[in-house]
């Protein structure tokens, strides 16, 4: 088959068709009256008309058997596909050369107030409101570029890095544990989330941000950092029911990352082409699953990833614990034990079915400990399998009731132990195969049944992929190469989305056929060139679209906006967007002066109401409430537990953290309002507000210009005063926390 | 301000006690006609977590008995996939006790009495095949149609096809009882769809809908002030915005404040007659937890809710199944059949379809973990062949659909898949279920994937 066929052709079978009737007269060997079927941009538009006529000297092909209608099918989708195949996704970025992005919004609201501008610029920009004094400062500096200074200070906070992160992490589908029944919890996820909250604060290019997490293990100065950025991969829900086959897991996670990276940095639905070739887009299923292929060849490895001030402590106390821990294996006898144990488990890996007992004990076993399989078979007396063994005994010694409750009693000083000596955090990361794993085409997206073997590519619409290096840290420096029209368009139309509510393209998870159109392509391709011209450094293109006039833009809606454009697709205006289920909460921290503003570090688990963390599996999942200050730590921090998450995050349209989420839905429901007005987190915010106001002359004034960075109006005034005299101030703190306003970026 | 002076301080709309309706104009959860007349109004599905074994309870097969404790034969097991048994296991007889009960003659377990009597309402279909024989996949794949995570469920559905009657209750309720499922919020999710259509958890404890109550130390009279206060000011800020999502926010704020009244008022069992209340158990320590729910299940749909969804956990039994069985018979049976006769007698019946079951079915085969103990004996998961029922709603009544060969292991007739169940209980509700479809990611998703027919055999 000709290289040629192979790029024109998006499946095998159409390519074997159009090789077996067409390409005879019209290939490279000879083109009849011209025509050659397999090159691009060929006029094929005939083609359908010719293989379905029964009219002589124009019905093709002109001898042998007619088309069959399957034949014909596939002929049509051959077809339609190639006639779409300069989508405008997939053409060069197009730069306009002195132009700014006001140059290409055509007409304009007049500007915010700078109240307004104060309040939207820092809720964009960290997920926070300004206090009260930043808002001040700003109003007070009236020499030009008092605004830009603003934006500089914004951008210089720690809390932007924080703000940021939580878009990614939501592409990223980050949570804190497995998901599915198990649902076990992930210690240390948080680890990558630092790195991302860092990567944002330091501005690491985005090409680099990009390099380090897809392959930054294979980088030749790998470090700690970069493998710690790999955690990207790791957060794939992982399902250890015993049940569940470890390859078919393997494979559902290596879907889930397949169609992730697609989604955000391509803007691709991938997904479609795990079953069959994809209905709209230029995706074969074959290509799927050359993507597919880059992805196959991680192994899961966890890390140490100390972070500052752990790394001493630790190994001044390393002999010590380790002298600890042998005294009490030996004192236990786990040296004699856990070889019988070993050895009744190896006989059930050799001899499957020879004792139901074991053979579950093994299940259990290999689905709860990542490789244990293969170090039970490889390294006898492994520190992962004596920590296992302590904690699950197996059928005979469990049976031993004498035996069971002395490693009870063992248990209990190990736990002691740990606890008392310092550890190190630890992080998800990835490495290479060390043996090669081929990648076979999963007929039917059923990975029981492999097909035709697959070399790792990139789709064939898009430029090809260099080659010399190893193939994932190839296809990472392949997503951010200046050839590749997709990822620079993808990343700047989230980043514009989250500015203005809605998406130059407004389907930012899907750049495909099946997406919309951009409405302002010419803005598009400026920002991605912009951005690719600055280094992809993000706080320089996100600083191009905060000091735009176009950004600066008041909220209101005339008549006239609402008729003509209510969905905002001419961004003749701002938008007001409702807070994310993080900003919401975090503000009515922040205004109550309640916020814990550390950055970084363990997920907490604030107080939720009894009951929510019953509904895990089994009464499996405990919420151990935080304590202290960590009960007021942003929303970003909060433990993610999949199938029990926090309810506010839910009520407020927070992803579930299974796939990639380009954006975000609002919905605006009557439980969000009863999160709002009962839940104790935003009762005892109001009653803080409430507090600090106590002293004040104008405690009403005082709440108010804290909550909504804005004096009030006199009507406003006189209402709130009204309320503060029949039902007292905490009252009007309640309803200030309860604000449309409150809860929207206007 | 009083609730009348506040109605009619409405500046930006016709005043009086239109507001609620003319606000509902908006709502995504009005009322909607679905593609033709559906004889169900609300569904109850009565989700039976871990997958119940259908042949100690709807499906006798005798042949166990004579084949108790040898392998099955070769040929029927060579292309089996299990979770935890080998496929030389031994097969496991029921020692449940089967006969005939009312017209229809349906047969049914002595584990079942109380349900077996409603035999005559009951349509009992024995040929349900899942694709997924792992929980959490199951569970997914029977509520989304997919083992993918991230589609909307089947309450999620209908409501956004059909909206809620109820303008003071969630119109998609979850009650959970027993010991939490492999799914948790993903059986109840809305999804793609937007978060408005997720099911909401009726809890068992402290407020029945989250964050119901008034914070401590707030009055009704204050509480009501201070939404006055609210809808005023964001009525002023409308004014200036000229934002419609400031009045949906509204309208939100006035359904939550009825929802505080209509809430409890759902949970006050006082005003219902000692008759019904021994009937579904609410009294009685066994049952006491999921006839409860079941009462609460009727009382939504009597107040207009869509979609009830309840979830008992778990009928997972790997072991020592006869004992774990007829705990949660014990715990069930009186109650679902308290719900199926009460709803009857009501008169809701006919437009409530109830739907019995769990995410797959149990081997043929016994699952032991303790050779030691003689009660060990467990059934593992299995999809092949498994039994749900369905009442109400457009259903047929008193009739049995599909069967299963000597042993239980493969269906011989009417096999009805997951997505087959899925178009048939959407078709009960007014749908063609190729057409209830949300766009999302480029193409067109639906509950049925791209599968499913309707099952007439089911219908009335």
């Amino acid at each position: 088959m000709t290289v040629a066929l192979l790029w024109f052709a998006l499946s095998v079978d159409e390519a074997a068709l159009v090789e077996k009737r067409c390409l005879g007269c019209h290939g490279p060997a000879m083109q009849m009256n011209g025509f050659r079927v397999d090159k691009p941009g060929a006029s094929i538009s005939q083609v359908i008309d010719r293989v379905t006529s029964a009219k002589a000297g124009y019905t093709m092909p002109p001898t042998g058997p007619r088309l069959t209608a399957e034949e014909v099918a596939a002929m049509k989708v051959w077809v339609e596909r190639n006639s779409r195949r300069s989508h405008w996704a997939y053409e060069p970025i197009k730069r306009t050369p002195g132009a700014t992005i006001d140059s290409f919004v055509a007409k304009r609201s007049p500007e915010a107030s700078r109240e307004t501008l104060a309040r939207r610029a820092s809720l964009d920009l960290r997920g926070l409101p300004p206090s009260p004094s930043e808002v001040r400062e700003f109003l007070g500096d009236t020499r030009p570029g008092a605004y830009e200074r603003m934006i500089d200070r914004y951008l210089a906070s720690p809390h932007f890095g924080e703000r940021w992160a939580r878009h990614w992490l939501d592409l990223a589908r980050y949570a804190d544990s497995d998901g599915y029944e198990k649902d076990q919890v992930r210690p240390y996820a948080f680890r990558w989330r630092n790195w991302v909250i860092d990567a944002f604060n330091r501005d690491l290019p985005f090409d680099q941000f990009t390099i380090q997490q897809i392959a930054g293990d294979l980088l030749p100065n790998a470090d700690t950092e970069s493998r710690v950025a790999t955690g990207f991969h790791r957060n794939t829900l992982v399902n250890r029911e015993a049940g569940v086959s470890r390859a078919e897991d393997r494979f559902e996670q290596t879907i889930n990352r397949t169609n992730t990276i697609a989604t955000a940095w391509l803007g691709l639905t991938a997904g479609c082409a795990q079953c069959h070739d994809h209905k709209y887009d230029a995706i074969s299923q074959r290509e799927y699953y050359q993507l597919f292929a880059f992805m196959n060849s991680i192994v899961e490895e966890d890390i140490d990833a100390p972070l500052p001030g752990e790394l001493g402590p630790w190994l001044a106390a390393r002999d010590d614990y380790r002298r600890k821990r042998q005294a009490l294996l030996d004192e236990y006898k786990i040296g004699e034990l856990q070889p019988v144990w070993e050895r009744n488990m190896r006989a059930a890996i050799e001899k499957p079915g020879a004792n139901v007992e074991w053979d579950f004990a093994l299940t259990s076993f290999t689905a709860m400990l990542d490789h244990g399989r293969n170090l039970l078979l490889t390294s006898p007396g492994h520190e992962r399998l004596t920590n296992y063994f302590v904690f699950n005994l197996g059928p005979d010694f469990n049976r031993d009731k004498e035996l069971a409750a002395k490693i009870k009693e063992l248990r209990e000083k190990w736990n002691a132990l740990h606890a008392a000596t310092p550890q190190l955090t630890r992080a998800y990361a990835i490495a290479e195969s060390p043996t090669p794993i081929p990648t076979h085409i999963a007929l039917r997206g059923d990975y029981k049944r492999p097909g035709a073997a697959v070399e790792p590519n990139v789709l064939r619409v898009l430029p090809p992929l260099p080659k010399l290096e190893h193939p994932r840290l190839a296809f990472a420096k392949w997503l951010v190469s200046r050839d590749n029209p997709l990822t620079a368009r993808v990343i700047v139309n989230r980043f514009w989305q989250e500015f203005f509510g809605r998406g130059i393209v407004r389907t930012s998870e899907d750049f495909g056929t099946q997406g919309e159109r951009p409405t302002h392509p010419e803005l598009l391709d400026f920002l991605a060139a912009e951005f690719m011209d600055n280094g992809w450094s993000v706080k320089k293109i996100m600083r191009s679209i905060v000091t735009s006039a176009t950004y600066k833009q008041s909220s209101k809606l005339t008549p006239e906006l609402l008729e003509k454009d209510p969905e905002n697709a001419t961004f003749a205006r701002q938008s007001r967007i409702r807070l994310s289920a993080e900003a919401i909460r975090d503000s009515a921290l922040a205004v109550s002066g309640l916020l814990d503003t550390r950055v970084g570090g363990p997920s907490v688990r604030p107080p939720q109401p009894a009951g929510v963390a019953e509904l895990g599996y089994a009464n499996s999942v405990k919420w151990r409430e935080s304590t202290g200050a960590d009960r007021y730590r942003r929303g970003l921090y909060i433990h993610f537990q999949r199938t029990a998450p926090y309810p506010q995050l839910m009520n407020f349209d927070a992803p579930e953290s299974v796939v990639a989420c380009s954006r975000r839905r609002t919905s605006n429901t009557p439980l969000q309002s009863l999160n709002l007005l009962n839940d104790p987190v935003f009762f005892e915010a109001a009653n803080a507000l409430f507090e600090l106001q106590k002293g004040s002359k104008t405690p009403v004034l005082g709440a108010f210009v804290a909550v909504l960075g804005r004096n009030p109006t006199p009507y406003e005034g006189e209402r709130l005063a009204k309320l503060a005299d029949s039902e007292g101030l905490l009252a009007v703190a309640r309803v200030l926390l309860n604000l449309d306003e409150f809860i929207t970026r206007e | 301000m009083d609730r009348r002076s506040f109605l009619n301080s409405f500046a930006y709309g016709v005043g009086g006690f239109a507001l609620a309706d003319l606000l509902r104009a908006d709502d995504p959860l009005a009322p909607k006609k679905p593609h033709f007349e559906g004889k169900a109004k609300s569904i109850i599905f009565m989700f039976m977590e871990g997958g119940p074994s259908q042949m100690d309870l709807f499906d006798p097969k005798p042949a166990l008995q004579k084949w108790h404790g040898k392998p099955l034969p070769d040929s029927m097991t060579k292309d089996l996939q299990l979770a935890f048994i080998k496929k030389d296991a031994a097969v496991l007889g029921s020692p449940r006790i089967f006969k005939p009960y009312g017209q229809s003659g349906i047969e049914f377990s002595d584990y079942i009495p109380h349900v077996a009597s409603c035999a005559d309402d009951l349509c009992l279909v024995r040929s349900i095949e899942s694709e997924a024989f792992n929980h959490h996949p199951a569970q997914l794949f029977l509520f989304t149609g997919s083992t993918q995570f991230g589609r909307p469920t089947m309450g999620a559905w209908s409501v956004y096809g059909l909206g809620s009657e109820s303008k003071n209750l969630p119109g998609f309720v979850v009650l959970s009882s027993g010991v939490g499922t492999s799914g948790g919020a993903t059986n109840f999710s809305s999804g793609f769809l937007p978060s408005t259509y997720q099911g909401t958890l009726l809890r068992n404890s402290g407020d029945p809908i989250l964050y119901l109550s008034n914070p401590p130390g707030v009055t009704a009279k204050s509480q009501r002030a201070a939404l006055d206060a609210l809808g005023d000011l964001n009525r002023h800020r409308f004014g200036e915005m000229r934002d419609p999502e400031i009045e949906s926010r509204i309208n939100a704020y006035e359904l939550a404040y009825r929802m505080q009244t209509a809430g409890p008022e759902l949970t006050d069992f006082s005003k219902e007659s000692p008759e019904t209340l021994d009937m579904y158990g609410v009294n009685q320590e066994a049952t006491k937890q999921f006839g409860t729910n079941c009462l609460l299940a009727r009382r939504l749909v009597e107040r207009g809710t869509r979609f009830v969804l309840m979830m008992h956990a778990s009928w997972d039994d790997h072991t020592n199944l006869n004992r774990k069985l007829k705990k949660n018979c014990d715990a069930t049976d009186q109650p679902t059949a308290a719900l199926l006769k009460d709803l009857k007698r009501r008169g809701l019946l006919d437009s409530t379809l109830v739907v019995w079951g769990g995410e797959f079915g149990r081997t043929p085969m016994q699952e032991v973990r303790d050779t030691r103990d003689d009660e060990n004996a467990g059934r593992d998961h299995h999809p092949l062949a498994y039994s749900m029922w369905l009442a109400g709603g457009g259903i047929k009544p008193g009739t049995v659909v599909g069967a299963t060969d000597d042993l239980g292991f493969h269906i011989t007739e009417d096999k009805v898949k997951t997505h087959d169940l899925q178009a048939t209980i959407l078709h009960c509700l007014g749908f063609d279920h190729t057409k209830l479809t949300y766009k999302h990611m480029g193409r067109d998703f639906r509950l049925t994937d791209v599968a499913g027919n309707v099952v007439r055999k089911m219908l009335i």
